[in-house]
């Protein structure tokens, strides 16, 4: 067969349903190969969605992602989107069209060295200079982007590879000496750990991403509660443990409630789970939980000791760790420390001004009361804090955001990519104006292939989160961070499209369109004229100690 | 402080350029990096030369490892045979020669070249001898050097594998 089945075929194996790309000169033979297939082609409009989409359905379902793009511009549109899954963990794998093999080096057509240019976003790389490699590369490709810490990993595809001759071998074992993750936690680490749970007085756990990537959040509710210990997560790890469960804290962090960042400072034992201890969570870090120990749970041991001293690393997979863990813990309340939580948690609720003007958190509010159970993206910046706060999670992989990397136009094509996983399920993706005319061209896409996902753009007409510290830091001087589009109207561009648009301006409409949005069997835009000056609070401005958070007069 | 650190990684193309830019982009110093092939087929060893705190040194080896096609890393700093080589064209005149060579012979370096008013000489051994030995040179006026960048073995049957 031709290289080019050959790929499709080894797809079909890896158990690939889905792929989402966009085709070119460089990458036709593969396309052709795939017409015969039973995969389903998610034709996107850029090849930064189609990457994104990939990630979305990775994170919403646990397994790999994919996304397809010819040579030169089609591959070098997919960087942001790789970078993007690297950051945050996602098990991605990136197929690219390349020039012939005679052809690399000479700056020909559409050439572009993306093995060069993605080698520090990705996991891994390939450039297949035999074809008799395809099927072993492919293999390699789908095992080390989906175990260990998954990551994105790409593959890079010379056209006459894909046009020459193979016979098709599907290899049953990997030969990878370089690549040997740790998943079993050592026994003397656990039990260490357990002695210092036990001898805590103020314990809290701190669950990241990987909580979510190791499918290990019935394990860590069941320690949490064991403990008992209180629960904070970072932005990723949204979904650890059910945020109206009693013991959850929300996220900590920049903008996480005040409650969960006096409990993380005031603690004298973190056990971190899959959790990197990135800036925006653990604010100025000389000042991080200065009375606590810290037990860090990781799969990644370059994680451990990379941000802050850790007293007791346990390097493996979260869920067989925690397992182990908590046979060595006995319950013992610890009345105190409850009260004095209790009493942040009362005392400092996450709270917004009612003023009759319309509030970006309580359309939030609203949606998680009506949908509690959809899957939400969203973008970046006021949107995706305000979305984190107010949309509680009651179930892991129900919340995607681009936590690492920060990338405005993510949460759209990541939605597509949930909705395409789940057509079931409801998939909403909180935007604001910025993020999502970054990536509008995706509802061409939505409207050809019945994506029904709501975009609930919260459009202030203004790059908000920006503007919010150019007010607050730098003298209220809005530096081109006002979008002026008053006469933009999202509601047209929508329809344009072929989907359904909406506009909102009061408060007293937002429920009646959420409701006819969410009825609706089709791609649906609301446009909603937000309060303009509305910011994100509490917030830990940049470089501060997480207990210094700010909070505004309500 | 400076570290050699040791590592085996797969002979494919682009390791190099993996190793490399991971330096580059976690901000680790090269100071100096050799690479070769191995008694394995398909198995290259790299020594690196970086210097930084003990975290860095941390970070480097575990980043190091991360790598797909990096196979083992380890620190050899301590207790470790550790070589150099170096090619040194230097100035020569039938009146300096004699005492060039003289001062050759006490660094065990041979003469592997030898022009009408110039000579290489190969030296090897570790970092200070080789400095040291330029440095006696400069005065007969140095025209080139070459130097490989140190390798490196621990001492002892235990082996790198």
């Amino acid at each position: 067969m031709r290289g080019a089945d050959a790929i499709v075929r080894a797809l079909e194996l890896e158990g690939v349903k889905h792929i989402f790309g966009i085709p070119g000169g460089a990458i036709i033979e593969v396309y052709d190969a795939l017409f015969d297939s039973g995969i389903r082609h998610i034709l996107t409009r850029h090849e930064q969605a189609a990457v994104h989409a990939a990630d979305g359905y990775a994170r919403a379902t646990g397994r790999v992602g994919v996304a397809f793009a010819t040579s030169g511009p089609g591959a070098t549109n997919t960087v942001t989107g790789i970078a993007t899954a690297y950051m945050d963990s996602s098990p991605v794998v990136v197929m690219t069209g390349q020039v012939a093999r005679s052809l690399i080096g000479n700056d020909a057509f559409q050439e572009a060295d993306i093995t060069g240019i993605t080698m520090p976003v990705t996991k891994h790389n390939y450039l297949v200079t035999d074809e008799n490699e395809i099927p072993k590369i492919v293999r390699e490709a789908f095992h080390i982007a989906g175990t260990g810490r998954p990551g994105p990993v790409l593959i890079d595809l010379p056209k006459d590879v894909t046009t020459a001759e193979i016979e098709f071998d599907y290899p049953d074992r990997l030969n990878l000496p370089g690549y040997k993750p740790k998943y079993s936690g050592h026994p003397r680490q656990i039990k260490r750990a357990a002695e210092l749970i036990m001898k805590a007085e103020r314990p809290v756990i701190l669950a990241g991403g990987g909580v979510i990537l190791s499918d290990a959040t019935e394990e860590l509710t069941k320690l949490a509660e064991t403990i008992p210990a209180y629960v904070a997560t970072s932005l990723m790890g949204k979904g650890a443990i059910p945020e109206t469960h009693p013991l959850s804290l929300g996220f900590v962090g920049m903008h996480g409630a005040r409650y969960a960042n006096y409990a993380v400072q005031e603690s004298d034992l973190i056990i971190a789970v899959g959790i990197r201890f990135s800036d925006r969570t653990t604010g100025r870090v000389s000042d991080f939980a200065p009375d606590a120990k810290i037990i860090h749970i990781d799969i990644d041991p370059a994680e451990i000791g990379k941000n802050v001293g850790v007293d007791i690393p346990i390097v493996g997979d979260a869920k067989l760790i925690l397992r182990e863990l908590i046979k060595h813990i006995n319950h013992r309340k610890r009345k105190e420390w409850e009260s004095r939580v209790e009493g942040w948690r009362k005392k400092y609720p996450l709270r917004f001004r009612d003023d009759g003007r319309l509030k970006p958190q309580y359309i939030i509010q609203k949606i998680w009361e009506l949908q509690p159970d959809a899957i939400v993206t969203t973008e970046v910046g006021q949107n995706q804090m305000w979305a984190a706060q107010y949309f509680r999670v009651n179930r892991p992989r129900q919340f995607i955001t681009s936590g690492g990397l920060g990338t405005m136009g993510f949460g759209f094509p990541a939605a597509v990519g949930a909705k395409t996983a789940f057509p079931e399920r409801e998939v909403v993706d909180i935007a604001g104006d910025g993020s999502f005319l970054m990536n509008i061209q995706e509802l061409a896409t939505c409207v050809d292939f019945g994506i029904n996902v709501k975009v609930m753009v919260l459009n202030n007409m203004f790059l908000g989160m920006v503007r919010q510290w150019q007010e607050l830091f730098y003298d209220e001087r809005y530096s081109a961070t006002c979008l002026k589009c008053k006469e933009m109207s999202f509601e047209k561009i929508a329809e344009g499209f072929g989907a359904v648009g909406m506009t909102v301006e009061k408060p007293s409409e937002v429920e009646d369109a959420l409701k006819e949005a969410f009825e609706i069997d089709a791609p649906v835009v609301i446009d909603f004229r937000v309060d303009r000056l509305e910011n994100v609070y509490p917030m830990v401005p940049a470089g501060a100690a997480l207990h210094e958070i700010i909070d505004e007069e309500v | 402080m400076r570290h050699t650190i040791a590592a085996l990684v797969e002979d494919k193309p682009g390791v190099l350029a993996r190793v490399a830019g991971l330096f580059r982009r976690r901000g680790f110093n090269i100071e100096s990096l050799a690479v070769g092939v191995t008694e394995k087929e398909g198995i290259s060893r790299m020594t690196i030369v970086v210097s930084g705190d003990d975290r860095t040194i941390e970070q480097v080896t575990k980043q190091l490892n991360k790598l797909i096609d990096v196979v083992k890393v380890s620190d050899v700093s301590e207790n470790s045979v550790e070589r150099e080589l170096a090619l040194i064209k230097v100035s020569a005149s039938p009146q300096n020669r004699a005492e060039i060579i003289e001062i050759a012979n006490i660094f065990r370096a041979r003469i592997v070249d030898v022009a009408r008013d110039s000579m290489i000489i190969e030296v090897t051994g570790d970092e200070d001898k080789i400095g040291a030995f330029i440095d006696l040179m400069r005065q007969y006026g140095i025209k080139e050097v070459a130097r490989t960048g140190k390798i490196a073995m621990q001492r002892g049957s235990k082996s790198l594998e």
